[in-house]
């Protein structure tokens, strides 16, 4: 194949494997039904040729962004319609994996309760730990970096305590703070704490002695310093901080509700789904859960990109 | 000596918040003994704020302290709770090491010992996988183009949600117990290595490369001499995260499955409110973690120092 497309140049390769590989997917959906073997080797078709099709669009220069959209879709596409095809030939049980199809209509199916579970657990659960826990670390951050007397002692002990599985202490806090949000909030932001404070501290150290040199030839005081030189500094670190604890943020308000939770969330419905061996409905959470994630995470990045445009890392 | 000081306020913060968490309960237990507390009737006391009854009540301030079932237990409480359930479980239960043969099943070096072989077995194989991956990533642009996207989305995915899945799954195919943990493990393990080694095994310069063609060196020996070396400070970063997220998936792994474990002590804590069971196989686990991150470090310093890094 790689002769082929030495041969007709890499712009009709491409556009030759295209159609085929959409061909090749839709018959092995299509032959899913009923004979086993066949579908398997047509999935395993499907991905030989999506392969070709992005190692011809990875050579063509005229086009840098086809590649990078087509070939993340093109591994998606041969996942999903593997999986499905896969699913439906060997008869899988859906208690053990459900197909594709199944999960999207499970996921359109039960719209309100999975919007009901996602205001829980993600907006009022996950977001508010989360404000609050940056905050928290922020303000503590300012205090670590004014007094050297808490950088040595305290940083040491966030250092220790950002690497613990804080997941443990979701139980106490749920004991504490009763089996609604507020106990989720608090889980979140113990988790999100350390990791932020951690980073923040880092960031506001990042500056040269050129920089603060030149602020104090200003005679700034150490407010403006603050405001107007260390803290847009430290943003990158701020950022990277951010997008570490917005996982964790999710992580922790889903771990928190299988410790207690009122009949709603999205960990309460994973586990009470996974009683009932609804597993369509389980994997609809995690694609709630999924979106969610992936969207904080998308919103960060672009602020990022916003706020530190000056930063090497966002430069084109 | 600043970090004795913080350590020392926060166990004082501890011991003063002890106070008020514990005083309802330590009240009603005081009135069923027959003594006599501030406020008599059992409303007022439910309607009273809890520092109002804790300067109400001095003389209860040691009883705080020693609550049999304390909603904050003091740290010295947590303290004799870890050692009954390790070394005194182990040498005088009748179910621990010396008089049986075997590790107690009620004690935390049991259940440390469970949690611990399920997260190093995940951590090996989610290490060794992300690795190699890494290492086709780098060489087949294919792969680098159509995996690093979603190797990136995966990990904005709360992934240890997924767990309780993934044990009744694997249960139900048969996989149960060490196996099923390990795959939480390894599968948290993997892209944190993935990300790292990829970023380390791109990061000689072009002119580190350049020397290499000059010395007309071949594929597998600029990956042996230049990549692999330059990737390793990346991959013990990247380790040292994905040790302590195996930890993390290995808990959570237990949950569902109450077979042992530390997140099973944590779980079973907490349906009958045995929080010094709680907070013993929390300052277990993170013991295990930190001591797992130091051996990281540790082993990162002598292959650095092997290499020739100066410290």
């Amino acid at each position: 194949m790689r002769r082929f497309t030495e041969a007709v140049g890499v712009t009709i390769a491409a556009l030759t494997f295209l159609p085929l590989f959409m061909v090749i997917a839709a018959i092995a959906l299509v032959r899913a039904e009923g004979d086993g073997a066949y579908a398997i080797l047509w999935v395993a078709l499907m991905a030989y040729i999506g392969w070709q099709l992005v190692d011809a669009l990875a050579g063509w220069a005229e086009a840098p962004f086809a590649a990078r959209f087509v070939a993340p879709i093109a591994l998606g596409a041969v996942v999903i319609i593997g999986w499905e095809a896969i699913v439906r030939a060997l008869d899988v049980p859906s208690v053990i994996l459900p197909p594709p199809s199944q999960i999207i209509a499970t996921f359109s199916a039960n719209m309100p309760t999975l919007w009901a579970d996602f205001v829980q657990t993600i907006l009022k659960g996950a977001l508010s730990g989360y404000v609050l826990g940056c905050a928290l670390a922020f303000g503590m951050a300012v205090l670590v970096d004014r007094y050297d007397f808490l950088r040595r002692g305290l940083l040491p002990v966030g250092n220790f305590m950002a690497a613990l599985p804080i997941v443990g202490t979701a139980p106490i806090l749920v004991m504490w703070f009763g089996f609604d949000w507020q106990s989720k909030a608090a889980v979140v932001v113990v988790m999100v704490f350390f990791p932020m404070l951690v980073n923040i501290v880092a960031g506001l150290a990042d500056t040269s002695a050129m920089q603060r040199d030149l602020m104090r030839t200003y005679s700034a005081s150490y407010w403006q310093t603050l405001m107007t030189l260390r803290l847009p500094a430290a943003l990158p670190f701020v950022f990277n901080g951010l997008k570490v604890s917005a996982t964790l943020a999710l992580i922790g308000a889903i771990v928190a509700e299988f410790f207690g939770s009122p009949t709603v969330g999205l960990g309460f419905r994973i586990n009470a789904s996974l009683g009932q061996l609804a597993l369509d409905m389980v994997w609809s959470v995690i694609v709630v859960a999924a979106l969610a994630g992936s969207l904080l995470y998308g919103f960060l990045t672009m602020l990022e990109r916003w706020l530190t445009f000056w930063h090497p890392s966002q430069r084109r | 000596m600043p970090i004795l000081t913080i350590v020392a306020v926060i166990l004082a913060i501890w011991y003063i918040a002890v106070l008020p968490m514990n005083i309802k309960e330590v009240l009603t237990q005081a009135e069923r003994e027959g003594a006599e507390v501030v406020p008599p009737s059992a409303i007022e006391r439910r309607d009273a704020g809890r520092w109002g009854l804790v300067f109400g009540n001095l003389d209860l301030i040691g009883p705080s302290w020693s609550s049999e079932r304390a909603r904050l237990p003091a740290p010295h409480q947590i303290a004799g709770e870890l050692w009954k359930s390790t070394w005194v479980e182990e040498t005088t239960g009748r179910r621990g090491i010396v008089r049986s043969g075997s590790l107690s099943n009620r004690s935390l070096v049991y259940h440390g010992g469970v949690t611990l072989g399920a997260t190093l077995l995940g951590f090996v194989i989610g290490s060794a996988l992300g690795a190699l991956l890494a290492v086709g990533i780098v060489y087949n642009r294919a792969m680098d183009l159509s995996l690093m996207p979603w190797a990136i989305i995966s990990q904005t995915i709360p992934i240890v949600a997924l767990a309780p899945m993934i044990i009744v799954v694997l249960y139900s195919v048969g996989l149960s117990g060490l196996v099923a943990k390990a795959a939480i493990s390894a599968y948290l393990s993997f892209f944190p290595v993935v990300v790292g080694m990829v970023k380390g095994l791109r990061s000689p310069d072009a002119m580190q490369m350049d020397l290499l063609r000059t010395y007309s060196a071949n594929a597998s020996q600029s990956f042996w001499k230049l990549r692999l070396p330059a990737s390793v400070p990346y991959l013990f970063a990247s380790l040292k995260i994905a040790v302590a997220a195996s930890l993390v998936g290995a808990i959570v792994g237990e949950l569902p499955v109450q077979r042992g474990g530390l997140g099973a002590r944590m779980l079973g804590g907490s349906y009958y409110g045995q929080t010094e069971q709680i907070w013993a196989a929390l300052l277990t686990a993170a013991v295990m973690a930190a001591g797992l991150v130091w051996l990281v470090g540790w082993i990162e310093r002598r292959t650095l120092r092997a290499m020739g890094a100066r410290p």
